[in-house]
């Protein structure tokens, strides 16, 4: 479990593109919304937390079709099946790797870029715990996605299509709690619902992930 | 004799044939009663006017909706179960009609809300959680077209709709959460005295009851026409073998 872990993780760093490409894309997007919207520092303010965690989630996405693709091109997806490791715990591990590859640099790199966005002072810290909340949810509905998208021939569209209903519970309530405490409000009930949802989440998606991910190999 | 017998694809498509005369003419009946006393013979509400009988579309609409992915979810349950083809089927057969019921939904409601509450659409809980069931329809629609074989495609899209089931309600939770709506409050329920007024109340059952019965017959048409479709396919390719 742990070498798969480490084999997934050297692979996002050496294989180019799969680390870096999250973050620029991020950096992109959150470039993007003041010329979208206008340099109104008051607007982009308000707007700031909501814009983050949609760029955040994007860059969640984009990387999603690699997850499982690669390796079920190539045959070490079948591999694996064969493992004494059973799907379930592969597919969390694939999660958890493509979180610490995608989702932690998202979660650092966020307050750098609230700067950019003229976030309110109070709403840093809340939005870096609700993205540190959320982002591993974020990661395992999209191994779910991938899993469902595995066998289809450019299944990178169909697979946003089926993703990001997924993610809107996630969504709300962490978009909610950086926006509550950007403007000085008790951020503590949308992020005790986000934490809930990422804990469910994280529970039960592997099950399902790993019983599309049969279907698929079969 | 069990219910299970309607598992044959032969006893399910005999059962369907003699029962679908009477629920497409009851369905138009019904339709046909409810709308046209609704919309001529019910009077005019004090404040909403004449745009309250919208009721007898959006209410039947949205409950169809509802109910469409619901049966969905059962169906898909049963495919994983018990591994019936006719159950697989028509799951796949109600997406469509549920899209149509969601779409319908959506449109009188704006219809009414644009004179009502001064706009087409409002980020209300409601209006969002039934946007959400409407994507949630076409990734399942999609996700069946994109994939070859049957059975794949079946197995894939009843996990998917599973899951989709908690995310749906889970949604449906988190945007009340997140903006107090506009919408009113259930215009039906057992359990309430406050419903609407009874001269609005029975036409609305009647239509209620069309739009159920055109459900029904609308999914075991569409089932019967996919099972047909498997059958023909089946057929063809015995045909290529032996040629």
């Amino acid at each position: 479990m742990r070498a798969l872990f480490y084999r997934d993780l050297a692979l996002a760093l050496r294989a180019g593109g799969g680390f870096g490409l999250g973050l620029a894309f991020f950096l992109i997007v959150v470039v993007l919304v003041p010329f979208s919207v206008g340099p109104t520092s008051e607007l982009l303010s308000r707007i700031a937390p909501g814009a983050l965690w949609l760029g955040a989630l994007l860059a969640c996405l984009l990387s999603l079709d690699r997850l499982l693709a690669v390796d079920f091109e190539d045959g070490a997806l079948d591999l694996l099946a064969t493992s004494p490791l059973p799907l379930e715990g592969v597919v969390a591990v694939k999660a958890a790797a493509h979180w610490v590859t995608t989702g932690l640099p998202l979660v650092l790199a966020a307050p750098v870029l609230g700067v950019l966005l003229n976030l309110a002072p109070g709403g840093y810290g809340v939005l870096v715990i609700s993205l540190a909340l959320g982002t591993p949810a974020l990661s395992m509905i999209g191994a779910f996605g991938a899993a469902l998208t595995v066998g289809i021939k450019r299944g990178g569209l169909l697979m946003s299509l089926l993703v990001l209903p997924l993610y809107v519970p996630t969504l709300i309530f962490g978009a909610e709690a950086a926006r509550r405490a950007a403007q000085g409000l008790d951020p503590a009930t949308p992020l005790l619902f986000l934490a809930g949802i990422t804990g469910g989440v994280l529970a039960l998606m592997p099950f399902a992930a790993g019983a599309v991910l049969r279907v698929n190999l079969r | 004799m069990s219910l299970w017998e309607y598992a044959n694809p032969v006893k399910f498509l005999s059962l369907s044939e003699r029962v679908m005369p009477w629920l497409w003419v009851s369905s138009g009946i019904c339709l046909a009663v409810g709308l046209v006393w609704g919309f001529f013979f019910t009077p005019d509400d004090f404040r909403q006017g004449s745009t309250v009988k919208i009721i007898y579309l959006h209410v039947p609409a949205a409950l169809m909706a509802i109910n469409a992915w619901f049966m969905m979810l059962v169906a898909s349950l049963i495919w994983i179960v018990r591994r019936h083809h006719v159950s697989a089927l028509a799951a796949r057969a109600a997406a469509p009609v549920g899209v149509v019921m969601t779409l319908i939904a959506l449109f009188t409601g704006a219809i009414w809300g644009q004179p009502m509450w001064g706009t087409w659409w409002a980020w209300d809980p409601r209006l969002t959680s039934f946007l959400i069931l409407f994507l949630f329809y076409l990734g399942y629609i999609a996700l069946w077209e994109a994939i070859e074989d049957p059975d794949t495609g079946a197995d894939l899209t009843s996990i998917l709709c599973l899951v989709g089931t908690v995310f749906a309600v889970l949604s449906r939770y988190a945007v009340n959460f997140w903006n107090q709506g506009l919408h009113q409050g259930a215009s039906l329920s057992l359990d309430k005295e406050e419903n609407v007024a009874d001269v609005f109340y029975q036409p609305l059952l009647v239509s209620i009851a069309g739009f159920v019965l055109l459900f029904l017959a609308l999914v075991l048409y569409r089932t019967g026409t996919e099972i047909r479709v498997r059958r023909t396919r089946a057929l063809m390719a015995r045909e290529n073998r032996v040629a």
